[in-house]
């Protein structure tokens, strides 16, 4: 350290914050971690994930149902150079998946190798982490990957 | 999945936010902590009303003007102010209760925040005489990690009168 440097240091700021989830988002995040994806029955459709209220009425929703572990990505962007905390360390696309069974749509991750590859329409199926390695969290999904590429429709668990 | 035994319901998620920042200390706050590293409190002058800063930010706030004069201060302070905190909070790295108090260290016009030990909470003060209790030498580093703590020095409080400009 040389008299008339400028100092740098890394500055880091963490908050570690750990939030109630509910009933509803509860038994989303159950499922996940048992290794099947609900959504709830509402007067809009099957909203997945699911939600207390009906999303466009305000309505309170009904019976938890499982739907998947494919679907239909309805919209997509391609991300060529993932940053350190998303979700896949190689390019994938960030994709909107309508599940079969449900009639909303969630944002997820495919990973399908390159952009082209990605198509608005496509079938995609889930691919779940070990279930020693899941906790109750939408990264219980690793990612979806184009159904393809399975020749069974089922989740890859 | 568990066939027998299910595990129960995800009642909580865990939504950790991290900001990872490079910070740059400037031209005035690295004088400071390249003094904290070989156990010197590091202020600067203000050329237009004399005044000393520490830790030094580069201008007088009242002139305008750039402070380029580095002073070197006093081991010594008085407390002009302080707080008990009793209360435990996530990230907390001393044991409760302790006093976090500004010290004006002898030779500067402005105080800074310390910890004061050695002396039980009820009995720190408004006045109070306090020294620096460094680190050995060979753990001091650019930081006020340097500094152990403050404790008093035994000497009589300081009149208020020496510091009622500085509350």
């Amino acid at each position: 350290m040389a008299a008339g440097d400028v100092l740098r240091a890394p500055h880091v700021l963490e908050y570690p914050y750990v939030r109630s989830v509910g009933p509803v988002i509860g038994a989303f995040l159950t499922g996940l971690r048992d290794g099947r994806i609900l959504g709830v029955r509402s007067v809009s459709g099957v909203v997945v994930p699911p939600t207390e209220y009906d999303p466009v009425t305000g309505a309170a929703t009904g019976e938890v149902v499982e739907v998947g572990p494919g679907g239909v990505v309805t919209t997509w962007a391609w991300t060529d150079h993932p940053t350190p905390d998303q979700p896949l360390d190689r390019p994938f696309a960030w994709a909107l998946v309508r599940l079969d069974g449900a009639d909303t749509a969630m944002l997820h991750v495919v990973d399908a190798g390159s952009r082209q590859a990605m198509a608005s329409g496509m079938r995609v199926v889930a691919r779940f982490r070990p279930a020693a390695q899941r906790v109750g969290h939408v990264r219980d999904i690793e990612c979806f990957v184009p159904a393809t590429d399975h020749a069974a429709t089922g989740a890859v668990r | 999945m568990s066939s027998i035994e299910p595990a129960p319901p995800v009642t909580t998620l865990a939504t950790p936010i991290r900001i990872d920042y490079e910070y740059t200390a400037g031209a005035a706050q690295s004088r400071f902590l390249e003094g904290l590293a070989r156990g010197v409190f590091v202020g600067q002058r203000c050329p237009v009303c004399g005044k000393v800063y520490v830790p030094p930010r580069g201008s007088c706030p009242t002139d305008g003007v750039p402070t380029t004069e580095d002073v070197e201060l006093a081991n010594t302070g008085t407390v002009t102010t302080f707080c008990v905190v009793n209360v435990p909070f996530a990230g907390q790295q001393i044991e409760i209760p302790y006093i976090c108090a500004q010290i004006l260290l002898d030779g500067a016009n402005i105080a800074f925040m310390g910890l004061i030990q050695e002396i039980p909470p009820d009995q720190v003060r408004m006045g109070l005489r306090v020294e620096a209790v460094w680190k050995p030498a060979d753990q001091w580093g650019p930081s006020m990690e340097s500094v152990e703590y403050f404790r008093p020095t035994g000497e009589p409080d300081a009149p208020y009168e020496t510091y009622e400009e500085y509350l």
